[in-house]
């Protein structure tokens, strides 16, 4: 058992790794993409050779981070296959479809747009390029999209039946999959983060280039640019985060509880906003959540449910099951200890069918099956020993959100400053600490970023696919020492990877901080 | 149709030049491209090859018997 709980905890630690290493590269990629064709539209409607020689400068950062970044992902497939193997097999008819289609497109854009983007300057007309510059960034959004409706299937999972002969989900409806409300909220609110990561980028760099006081034109357009990119991404970011707690309530309200540190909700539950957690608190115990917080009232039925009085379960809550009537809404969870029972029975149902299969017994075959059917959807929890072991890590689940909320909500604000800034306050563009501060905030977003990552992920522990298997199911029968082993060579692999990524791009960034960009 | 065709056999020889000569006049090139090398040869070379193999593609040949493998495992874990 040591043992068995060591390659889960080693193989999630390299799992998490691979894919917040992964995700540094990702959102700049389609963050930049679309500013880059923004601005290379401007150059194709106005023809003025600024816009042409800033859109090279920015192509060129797209192209070091994009370079950096590809294949990076494809790791995460070879984890599915080694580590995963149980998981990989149970949903494999599902996520093979998102994954073939996102390959093909990866594929295309990389062997094709992307190469007309780069070497087709002065080789394909002016409108051909700049097709392929805005293909690539829709390239890019479509092969992100694959790989978040596969993630939201595993948050939520929709359109397939399970079929005890195959072992595996077997997909019914991909429009159910592909379409699910969850999949369309986590796509639109991850690429719109992607927007907002983008356009900060470009700003703290032209900040950069501010400093050095030599390029003003370029920096004060390229700021015009990332700041509407940026204003209008952060926007609808919130806006899609908002459709996004409404689904986490709907169908992950433990992920949504833990985001609250919340324990026994309310009616006209408020929102945390600021506030530390007690470390002693434990589901089921009579301690308070919260050593200190500043509470927004009636907050969280607001955000979850568009109703300023309606009833939030916490955790205890939805361990224990409920059933009430808050303003019209009946709501009713069936309690952690009779979804661990029927998780048993469904997997006594398998056990029955393996052997009537081996017995060549037919008509058990179908009973067990049918038997299996009627309590599926809680299949997962028959692994668990306890109801607790369904919570997920409350705290850094908590705080992650809060530093996404706070941050994203910084990064509305310095939208806004940055427009105002170079649209009527210009003067302001040359005070150092302004300057400092627009570079830094490249730091912050990609804290954001990651934060968002880990309150989506880390939020629905201990499930691997939502109800239906958790980690320590999903896994491999392999050995701890070598997920170790590999999980310190990424650790090595991935830094010298980022290292050759920030050297390569603050070399060419202080390289053209150095020159005229518009000679 | 004759002047499709020569376009059609002249096609390859075209597009490789695209890439030799975009390849030649990058100026950061050099460096991403080793990169990229370096990576994809670690990736499919050595992870790949040596440190991650689809276990059940490793230990079993057929669909059936990685059911047969996942619904053992999944049924005895305890």
């Amino acid at each position: 058992m040591n043992d068995l709980m060591s390659v889960v905890d080693w193989s999630r630690a390299q799992f998490a790794l691979t894919a917040m290493v992964h995700w540094l590269f990702v959102p700049l990629t389609i963050g930049l993409s679309l500013i880059v064709a923004v601005m290379e539209t401007k150059w194709y409607r106005t023809r003025d050779e600024k816009w042409l020689k800033i859109t090279k400068l920015w192509m060129k950062m797209f192209g070091i981070n994009f370079a950096c970044g590809v294949a990076t992902g494809i790791i995460l497939e070879f984890e599915f296959g080694t580590n995963w193997s149980n998981y990989s097999w149970f949903v494999g008819d599902i996520f093979g479809a998102p994954l073939a289609i996102e390959g093909i497109f990866a594929f295309f854009l990389e062997s094709t747009f992307i190469a007309v983007m780069f070497f087709g300057w002065k080789k394909v007309s002016r409108g051909f390029h700049l097709a392929a510059t805005w293909l690539t960034a829709l390239g890019v959004v479509l092969s992100a999209l694959w790989i978040l409706v596969a993630n939201a299937w595993m948050q939520y999972p929709a359109g397939m039946e399970f079929d005890p002969a195959q072992m595996r989900n077997v997909m019914a409806d991909f429009g159910e999959v592909a379409m699910s409300p969850v999949a369309v909220n986590k796509f639109f609110h991850t690429v719109l983060s992607g927007w907002v990561l983008g356009a900060v980028y470009v700003i703290g760099v032209s900040c950069y280039l501010l400093m050095k006081k030599r390029n003003r034109e370029v920096a004060v357009s390229s700021i015009k640019v990332a700041g509407w990119v940026g204003m209008a991404g952060i926007l609808l970011t919130m806006w899609t985060g908002d459709g996004s707690a409404v689904e986490v309530s709907r169908v992950q309200p433990m992920k949504l509880a833990a985001m609250e540190g919340l324990y026994r909700g309310e009616c006209g539950q408020g929102l945390v906003g600021v506030g530390i957690l007690n470390p002693d608190k434990k589901p089921g115990d009579d301690r308070d959540a919260m050593l200190w917080g500043f509470e927004i009232p009636k907050g969280l039925s607001i955000l979850a449910k568009h109703n300023p009085d309606a009833f939030v379960p916490g955790i205890d809550d939805l361990i224990d099951g409920i059933e009430l009537t808050a303003d019209g809404d009946t709501i009713h969870t069936v309690s952690y200890a009779e979804r661990i029972e029927a998780g048993k029975r469904a997997q006594t149902a398998l056990a029955d069918y393996e052997a009537a299969r081996k017995a060549g017994d037919d008509a058990a075959m179908a009973l067990a099956a049918e038997r299996i059917k009627a309590d599926y959807q809680y299949f997962g929890y028959g692994y668990l020993e306890s109801p607790y072991e369904a919570v997920p890590p409350v705290g850094l689940t908590f705080y992650a959100f809060r530093i996404m909320v706070m941050a994203g909500g910084y990064l509305l604000l310095f939208m806004a400053l940055a427009l105002f800034m170079v649209y009527r306050k210009q003067a302001w563009l040359d005070k150092k600490l302004v300057l400092l501060g627009g570079l830094a905030t490249i730091a912050i977003v990609w804290i954001c970023s990651e934060a968002g990552w880990v309150v989506a992920e880390v939020g629905r522990q201990p499930w691997v696919i939502q109800d239906l298997m958790p980690s320590r199911a999903a896994i491999s029968s392999i050995e701890s020492g070598s997920v170790q082993f590999t999980f310190w060579l990424f650790v090595v692999v991935f830094t010298l990877l980022l290292a050759a990524e920030v050297s390569i791009m603050v070399h060419e960034i202080k390289k053209e901080s150095k020159r005229n960009i518009l000679d | 149709m004759s002047d499709f065709s020569t376009y059609l056999k002249s096609l390859p020889v075209k597009v490789f030049r695209f890439y030799l000569d975009g390849f030649r006049s990058m100026t950061v090139g050099k460096k991403l491209w080793a990169i990229i090398l370096i990576k994809l040869a670690v990736i499919f070379l050595v992870l790949k090859l040596f440190l991650f193999p689809d276990v059940l593609d490793r230990d079993y040949d057929t669909d059936d018997a990685k059911a047969d493998a996942v619904r053992e495992h999944l049924i005895n874990l305890k």
